[in-house]
């Protein structure tokens, strides 16, 4: 039996042990601080500051029992779930455009349309607040909603576009040889095979315009959405401990929506190996 | 020639020409199903793009922009030594930002795309998590922390290894640092991933027959294989923390504001639209240059090795 | 005795699972010499050459490089070089600095190196293509581009994986001839991995056959093919006529043999035969010949034609006998110009061969 030098790994590239502790702490590094928040949103006390004191969940009915928060809450809900579907559909022509035809200036235009990604969010904003105040309207629920859908249409396309990536045309082309129309060989062929895709989409959208806070800082009138409502609830020392609460429900929910959009996202992926 | 009143005799005209190339043209039919994408772009990130930079040559006479064209908005900028020094300052903690969270984010990219044979995904997730979750809630977190009766002092205080808070952990541009490399930190790790991933091993299989052991493959072959993701993820950073409001504006007092406060007062406080969209495009203007020669020199430098 | 560079020592490599990869291999490689594996797919003939550059270890057994145990030794500081099947041509450098790659570290002077790159560009005759990068090569420049990278080191040893598949049938015809040229005038030995029997057949000095992990049989092209060893072998190489048969009775050097249907053999006798032993009598295609009328001696049998496939330089004929459900396989030379022709399938024809044709077989 030849013994196995030492100094050979057993694939080119692996790294050592090391690395793995390494990768360890930064895990506990990225999700530590954060951890803090749902810490202290238990502990009876208004102060955030050791030692702990005891454990408590009045801060949570104190969070529910505000109005003004369950309004903003629900504005934040609202507005995420239109730009949820409105961002998804513009995604997905874009992601069909993109994917299936070849455009001339296909890079340039795709480029522009991600450029929200790249371009500072307090940019936007004051563009957009230099525009809705051009045109008259005045800043409300709908103005923060149209800065979402700007926001986050790249995203959808991005989505989209790396799960239409891998889509067998032949699919399509089966369908419409067999006698469908285009219109309803969308609906029979590539809807469903493209659903994981756009649930993913729908999920990560939302999350997206449900946490976003500079946009609406900016164009919000005078129903916050909830993270306005937080901030500016932020100068409060008394309000503290609610906003913890209410900060560690935020992180739980999105955590657990990003699981599902991921896992969702990701599921599809071997579904289209059939027929081949 | 004969012009046909009945409904079905038409010779081919405009519109049935339009249909037949329609049919025929690829291109047409991706302009179409790209149409509402474009149209809303168009009007909600070019339009008002234009719209800022026609008001930084316009000025603020009173509640009315007076729209004749002039420089005096960034005349005004330049002369003013406090604008240049805020402008360096966000450019330098942006770059410290960058530097730390990309030097960390590579050997844990590096983990996942090398040392990771099974579950890969779930790695991935967990990495990716942050990313969605509210900024808002990840930089309060940290003023949280480093507040002055926050998580660290009063930790140590319990602990017995101080007496007196420190002060000096909040409202300064350490803060402000600490906190972007913390919620930016997801960020880099997926660019720097995806192109290690894509590294064919046959290469490094190839270096080591040649003679190269584990060091040399990884400098030689993996390193320069993997810049592309490297400067992405370092632009992905750099762009939006020089432009950050809600850090600089949570933890970092007088001395760590950065642009973004600045624009955002000219905005929301003082009211001159023209002077704060001046402000906008000279920072993004000096940040994408900044960006393109660090890109330059990056890649002329790592084209060395070999 | 031999001068081995390479000594496999009851080499046996097992994955995890238990399949066995490699199955106690044991044989030597000479220096100077061009020696291919050969087998199909899944052999095992990758996993021994990769086992010799160092990317795999043996799980039984060793193997020596110029007379070193090469256990502890990785694959970076072995004297082996390999041809990647890929060709594994680093994309972010050019032509030259591919080739110059495992030269950076050696300590040559920059002109030196110069020189030694521009010599194996000039080798491979891609002079002048040193700027130019991978992807804006063919595959054919590609594999030379990879040839060239581990020639210039001057391995003891050169291996090649499978390096001609991936180019159409001229090009790979052309490379064979190369190859072999090239290898001959540098007196590197060459380890070639290949699952195309003519490639091995005509490039080789010597040709290990592989399947399933066991090395059947070692030699030289033609023993290879005149001689196998056994059935498998003989059924691998080229395409060949089995026929079962009994050993009646042995003589001088000959056997008498009773084949169904073909009533009674000659043949020449191999080792320890035995009478009312069982055997395979094997004979290539082309040692057959057709004729239509009977002929008076020699062997023969007799048969119709079921089935025949015109080839231009040859022509192959499927000729049924009786007794036989399996064909009989003729490969025959078209030797004489002819408009039209072939076998009537009606009528009767005879298979004609030499006795010495002949080989026999154990399973």
């Amino acid at each position: 039996m030849s013994a196995k030098p030492a100094h050979a790994p057993a694939r080119m590239g692996d790294p050592g042990s090391g690395l793995k502790l390494f990768a360890i702490a930064y895990l506990i590094f990225i999700y530590g601080p954060v951890l803090f928040l749902p810490l202290f949103s238990f502990n009876d006390s208004i102060f955030v500051a050791f030692p702990l004191k005891s454990f408590t969940t009045k801060w949570y009915e104190q969070a529910f029992a505000d109005e003004k928060m369950i309004g903003a809450l629900i504005s934040s809900l609202q507005v995420g779930g239109i730009v949820a579907v409105v961002s998804t559909v513009l995604g997905m022509f874009g992601a069909k455009a993109v994917t299936r035809y070849q455009i001339p200036g296909q890079g340039l235009i795709t480029a522009t349309i991600m450029l929200p990604l790249f371009i500072p969010e307090i940019i936007l904003g004051i563009s957009l607040l230099i525009l809705i105040n051009s045109v008259g309207i005045s800043l409300s629920l709908i103005t923060v909603t149209i800065g979402h859908i700007m926001l986050c249409t790249p995203f959808a396309m991005a989505v989209l576009s790396s799960r239409l990536h891998g889509f067998d045309r032949s699919l399509e082309e089966a369908s419409m040889d067999l006698g469908e129309t285009p219109w309803m060989t969308f609906w029979r062929v590539t809807f469903p095979l493209a659903a994981p895709g756009i649930v993913s989409s729908l999920l990560l959208t939302f999350i997206v315009s449900f946490d976003e806070f500079l946009l609406s800082f900016f164009l919000a009138g005078q129903e916050p959405t909830l993270p306005v409502y937080i901030w500016s609830q932020l100068r409060f020392p008394n309000k503290l401990p609610s906003v913890l609460a209410l900060g560690a429900l935020i992180l739980i929910a999105s955590c657990v929506l990003v699981v599902v959009a991921e896992w969702v996202r990701q599921l599809g992926t071997s579904e289209q190996k059939v027929g081949v | 020639m004969s012009v046909s009143s009945d409904h079905g005799e038409m010779s081919p005209g405009f519109f049935d020409r339009l249909r037949a190339f329609y049919r025929r043209s690829d291109a047409a039919k991706g302009y179409v199903l790209l149409s509402p994408v474009m149209l809303t772009m168009i009007a909600l990130l070019a339009a008002p793009l234009i719209l800022l930079t026609l008001y930084s040559f316009w000025t603020q006479v009173g509640l009315k922009v007076d729209t004749n064209v002039t420089g005096d908005r960034y005349r005004e900028l330049y002369e003013k030594q406090a604008y240049i020094d805020i402008f360096w300052r966000s450019i330098q903690m942006s770059g410290l930002v960058t530097l730390v969270t990309v030097g960390l984010a590579y050997p844990m990219a590096y983990f996942v795309a090398f040392g990771v044979k099974k579950n890969k995904f779930i790695w991935l997730i967990l990495l990716t998590i942050p990313f969605w979750t509210s900024y808002l809630l990840r930089a309060f977190s940290w003023k949280i922390i480093l507040g002055y009766n926050g998580v660290i002092n009063s930790g140590l205080i319990s602990l017995g290894a101080i007496q007196e808070p420190l002060s000096f952990l909040l409202y300064n541009q350490t803060a402000v640092v600490i906190t972007l490399a913390h919620a930016y930190a997801a960020f880099a790790i997926l660019p720097i991933y995806v192109s290690l991933e894509k590294i064919d091993r046959t290469l490094l299989e190839a270096a080591a027959d040649l003679g190269d052991g584990a060091w040399a493959r990884f400098w030689r072959v993996t390193f320069p294989l993997s810049l592309p993701g490297v400067i992405g993820a370092a632009v992905l950073i750099f762009v939006p923390t020089t432009g950050d409001y809600v850090t600089p504006a949570l933890v970092g007092g007088p001395t760590g504001q950065m642009i973004a406060n600045l624009i955002q007062i000219q905005f929301l406080k003082i009211g001159d639209w023209p002077l704060g969209s001046a402000l906008a495009i000279s920072a993004m203007a000096g940040v994408a240059i900044l960006v393109m020669l660090f890109a330059t020199a990056l890649q002329l430098a790592v084209r060395r090795i070999r | 005795m031999a001068d081995n560079i390479i000594r496999i020592e009851k080499v046996t490599k097992q994955f995890a699972g238990g399949a066995k990869a490699v199955d106690d291999a044991q044989f030597n490689v000479e220096r100077g010499e061009f020696f291919s594996l050969l087998g199909p797919s899944g052999c095992g003939k990758t996993t021994l050459l990769r086992m010799i550059a160092g990317f795999e270890f043996p799980t039984a057994g060793e193997i020596y490089i110029d007379n070193q145990p090469s256990a502890l030794i990785p694959a970076y500081q072995r004297p082996t070089n390999m041809v990647f099947q890929s060709y594994a041509i680093f994309p972010h450098l050019n032509v030259f600095d591919n080739i110059a790659y495992g030269l950076r570290k050696s300590g040559l002077s920059g002109g030196e190196l110069k020189r030694r790159v521009n010599e194996a560009l000039g080798m491979i005759k891609l002079d002048g293509f040193g700027a130019r990068r991978g992807d804006q090569l063919s595959g054919g420049q590609r594999q030379r581009v990879a040839l060239a990278r581990a020639l210039v080191k001057r391995p003891k040893v050169l291996l090649l994986d499978e390096p001609l598949g991936a180019l159409d049938k001229k090009l790979r015809e052309e490379m064979q001839i190369e190859l072999r040229q090239l290898q001959k005038s540098v007196g590197i030995t060459f380890v070639f991995v290949t699952h195309d029997q003519e490639e091995a057949l005509s490039m080789s000095d010597r040709i290990a056959v592989m399947v399933k992990g066991k090395v059947l049989q070692i030699a030289p092209p033609q023993e290879l093919y005149e001689a196998p060893g056994n059935v498998e072998v003989a059924s691998f190489i080229g395409s060949i006529n089995l026929i079962d048969v009994t050993v009646k009775s042995v003589g001088a050097g000959e056997a008498v043999l009773d084949g169904a249907g073909f009533g009674q053999l000659r043949a020449r006798a191999i080792d320890d035969l035995k009478a009312g032993e069982k055997l395979v009598a094997a004979v290539r295609p082309e040692k057959l010949a057709l004729v239509s009328s009977r002929p008076g001696s020699g062997s023969f049998v007799e048969g119709t034609v079921k089935a025949s496939a015109y080839l231009g330089d040859r022509s192959h004929y499927h000729v049924f006998v009786k007794g036989r459900t399996t064909p009989i396989y003729v490969a025959a030379q078209n030797a004489e110009r002819a408009l039209t022709g072939g076998f009537d399938t009606t009528k009767s024809v005879y298979v004609t061969w030499d006795w010495q044709s002949l080989i026999l077989l154990r399973r």
